[in-house]
């Protein structure tokens, strides 16, 4: 429950209001996670986020946190520059079931900064490739400006073994991708509706569409994995900040099978 | 027209039409192709086709005074483009820009109406088909009006 100091060692800007921030310990320590968790990044005198681990787990030795300045505290951590150090706590919650897909095609659906915590599950699937069947990544953005990682997406796009198709909400000239909602990728992309394992993570209503894309294409809600969002405080389950229905996002989630939590996903009061 | 027949009898839109009805429409429709960057029709035009996307991508624009053509869907290989060539006013809302080389069959709209009156099953089964198109793309639309990538969202 108490934070340690990791030091920036980079500070990579992604779009107009996010940015990449790559941490080390400031001393020597392993820090294993599974795709899909969080830690909760503290600005000393400022106040504490949870923000999704958007690294490759195979380096534990490193951190990776993608923010977006929404807030005081995510503003905090965008104007971080190097050297300067943040307490982290974790990592928390549950993870990507990347085992349990092997021998599956897998579908990555990722909205806006919806990304960055799928980004470890990608690098896992790639590491292992071999184990996987076919391997989509839908990426939608709000315009051309707002895609993340946009070298790495041009590698995975290089890539024989991984469809990647990206959208855009609008877009000017000068842009010669897809333009359109991320679900409208869903009914072109390569895959066995019946073999399928799918990763979702973007913003609520655009979680909802998805599922109901994927389910029109014939994946079963108990083959989609979503990852939630919610006012997450103290990371472990006791301040109830995060409860969501019967489970609290925090320790049962983020990533929930979706059929399990479908019922409270339209309870607007939820 | 037999191979615009096989292409439609293939292709998911006309999915279950009876093959007599496949072949009328093939009689209405012609093979095209657009340069990247050519128009394929402006908005306001008279709109008396449609068009099965083959090969390519094409852009729907709609000129904003200021910020110049915005681009607010894509349409791609396998894609059906325009549907106002069935209802009044008859007219292109959008403008439609081949964003590469486009191959496309164009059917023609009048042709296919004067089809439609004299068979109106032809006319139900078509209409059935858009109709969906239609759904399709205003809940897509609803989505992007949504913003949900938004500050804050």
């Amino acid at each position: 429950m108490v934070p340690r100091p990791w030091r920036v060692v980079r500070v990579r800007r992604e779009t107009h209001d996010t940015k990449t921030l790559e941490l080390e310990p400031t001393e020597p320590l392993s820090f294993p996670f599974q795709p899909g968790q969080f830690n909760m990044l503290y600005v000393f005198g400022i106040g504490e986020v949870p923000i999704s681990i958007s690294g490759d787990p195979q380096e534990p030795h490193r951190l990776v946190h993608t923010v977006r300045a929404v807030g005081a505290v995510t503003r905090a951590l965008c104007s971080l520059k190097r050297g300067d150090v943040v307490g982290v706590r974790g990592p928390f919650g549950s993870a990507w079931p990347v085992e349990e897909a092997e021998g599956h095609d897998v579908v990555i659906v990722a909205g806006g900064i919806g990304l960055a915590p799928l980004r470890p599950a990608l690098h896992h699937v790639l590491a292992n490739r071999g184990k996987y069947g076919n391997v989509v990544l839908l990426y939608g953005a709000r315009t051309p400006r707002d895609l993340l990682y946009r070298k790495e997406l041009e590698r995975w796009r290089g890539r024989f073994d991984l469809q990647v198709e990206v959208t855009v909400d609008s877009a000017g000239e000068g842009w010669y991708g897809h333009v359109g909602v991320v679900t409208t990728l869903i009914p072109r992309a390569d895959f066995d509706p019946a073999e399928t394992v799918a990763w979702v993570c973007g913003p609520e209503i655009m979680m909802r569409f998805t599922v109901q894309a994927l389910r029109e294409r014939g994946v079963s809600p108990e083959d989609v994995y979503i990852s939630m969002e919610r006012n997450m405080k103290c990371a472990v389950g006791f301040c109830g900040h995060c409860q969501f229905g019967p489970e609290f996002v925090c320790k049962d989630g983020p990533v929930f099978r979706f059929a399990e939590i479908e019922r409270f996903f339209r309870v607007r009061e939820v | 027209m037999t191979a615009a027949k096989d292409l439609l009898a293939g292709h998911p839109f006309f999915r279950d039409l009876d093959e007599r009805y496949l072949e009328l429409i093939a009689g209405c429709g012609r093979n095209v192709k657009y340069n990247a960057g050519e128009y394929i029709f402006r908005e306001g035009d008279v709109s008396d086709a449609f068009y099965l996307i083959r090969y390519g991508r094409v852009a729907l624009e709609v000129h904003v005074p200021g910020r110049g053509p915005v681009v607010i869907e894509t349409l791609n290989e396998g894609d059906v483009l325009s549907w106002s060539w069935l209802v009044p006013p008859y007219r292109k809302q959008f403008d439609a820009r081949a964003l590469t080389l486009v191959r496309a069959l164009a059917f023609d709209g009048e042709c296919i109406l004067k089809k439609c009156e004299e068979d109106p099953r032809l006319g139900y089964e078509l209409l059935r088909r858009f109709i969906q198109l239609v759904g399709r793309r205003l809940q897509a639309t609803r989505m992007q009006i949504l913003d949900v990538f938004g500050q804050g969202k």
